[in-house]
């Protein structure tokens, strides 16, 4: 086990570092987290992680802000909470007041523009890969409740907008469905070798 | 005083009610911050959305920051900032603490087994909505064939296959994609 003191400061620089090149809105914090936590430092599982996910966007506010506090509070109290929360605010709170002075300039900069462009392209395979990568992890489980659950979850998002509050809630409840095994179904022996 | 207060009460009622992610609580900044306490103009707050999704980090904590700066500076900025975070925070402590307590139970259990695959179809309707803004040739105009990048799907499908087949890291990536955005900004322009 590591000291107290070196897991504090790696929490806080790995929060930091998360934070500052979540680019493109609040869920590319997850395959950022997911690499850091799970595959690097293996303090928490894939299944753990989902769990985490699933608590943080069942309540308001930033999903990156709120992935952090139950990440730092799993591991470490409500200390270890606050110091993940600060390592995930600081670098949005000293990039933005430093650019609320000239914002201007940095809004209609062409090469800040072509940057962020590209970067957007990155970005994507970067969500995607974290969806398959859990999907897999879901799928894999050959639950078949659980597979319908994200399919129904994704149509309903996707196609028909439904906000993200009754979804959840929805699947919630599902949860409860009794489960339903590819396997001893014997629909689908080759579904998944 | 009383306006670091202001900022701080404003801030924690958009970080309340803003389900879902940034671009849920952009309608709450808008109203609390054009509309309400007549902080920015519309065209400021226009501002605002283009530059909290040019640079990283939480929307609402971006908007937050660049609001408060500009009504009352660097203080300013760390109150309206705390606000927006200090309902979510404590709300997430308290299902934190209760999950950590209750998770073996069959009902929590339960409630997670439905959770699980459906916090996983959310990023993926993210992940949907990222590709095809990244897939845009001119970001202003919708997707269409006259509007598709080829070289950004090109881009999409090497760092895909960099992070499949090679396990490098989320950080390279954008990192790397960014780089090729720079240099070929001044190399070709």
């Amino acid at each position: 086990m590591k000291e107290p003191q070196n897991l504090y400061r790696t929490l806080f620089t790995s929060t930091f570092m998360l934070s500052a090149f979540t680019f493109g809105g609040g869920y590319v914090i997850v395959p950022l987290m997911r690499k850091k936590f799970v595959e690097e430092l293996k303090w928490i599982d894939d299944v753990e992680m989902l769990n985490m996910i699933s608590i943080a966007q069942s309540s308001p506010g930033a999903l990156a802000v709120n992935t952090s506090v139950i990440l730092g509070y799993k591991l470490k109290g409500i200390k270890g909470a606050l110091v993940t929360v600060l390592g995930t605010i600081l670098p949005p709170l000293l990039l933005l007041s430093l650019i609320s002075l000239f914002y201007a300039s940095f809004r209609d900069n062409a090469l800040v523009a072509a940057v962020l462009s590209t970067m957007q392209a990155g970005v994507a395979a970067i969500i995607l890969h974290v969806v398959y990568t859990m999907t897999r992890s879901i799928l894999t489980s050959k639950n078949l409740t659980s597979a319908l659950i994200l399919f129904t979850s994704l149509v309903l998002v996707i196609l028909f907008q439904v906000p993200i509050l009754p979804v959840l809630i929805l699947s919630a409840l599902a949860g409860f469905l009794p489960d339903l095994s590819m396997k001893k179904e014997g629909e689908s022996h080759d579904a998944v070798s | 005083m009383m306006l670091y207060l202001e900022l701080f009460l404003s801030f924690a009622q958009i970080g309340l009610f803003s389900f879902g992610g940034g671009m849920a609580a952009l309608p709450l900044i808008e109203n609390q911050a054009v509309q309400v306490k007549g902080w920015l103009a519309l065209s400021e707050f226009v501002d605002l959305i283009t530059i909290a999704e040019m640079t990283p980090g939480p929307i609402s904590v971006n908007s937050a920051t660049f609001v408060g700066t500009k009504v009352a500076g660097p203080l300013g900025a760390i109150s309206a900032t705390l606000g927006v975070i200090f309902p979510s925070v404590v709300l997430v402590l308290v299902l934190a603490s209760l999950y950590h307590k209750y998770r073996d139970l069959p009902v929590l259990a339960k409630v997670l087994r439905g959770l699980r695959p459906a916090s996983a179809a959310l990023i993926g309707a993210a992940g949907f909505a990222i590709v095809k803004v990244a897939l845009k040739k001119t970001p202003q105009e919708a997707l269409s064939l006259q509007n598709f990048s080829g070289f950004s799907l090109l881009l999409l499908i090497a760092s895909f296959f960099l992070l499949v087949r090679y396990k490098k890291s989320p950080l390279f990536i954008i990192g790397l994609t960014g780089l090729i955005g720079g240099l070929s900004y001044v190399l070709f322009s």
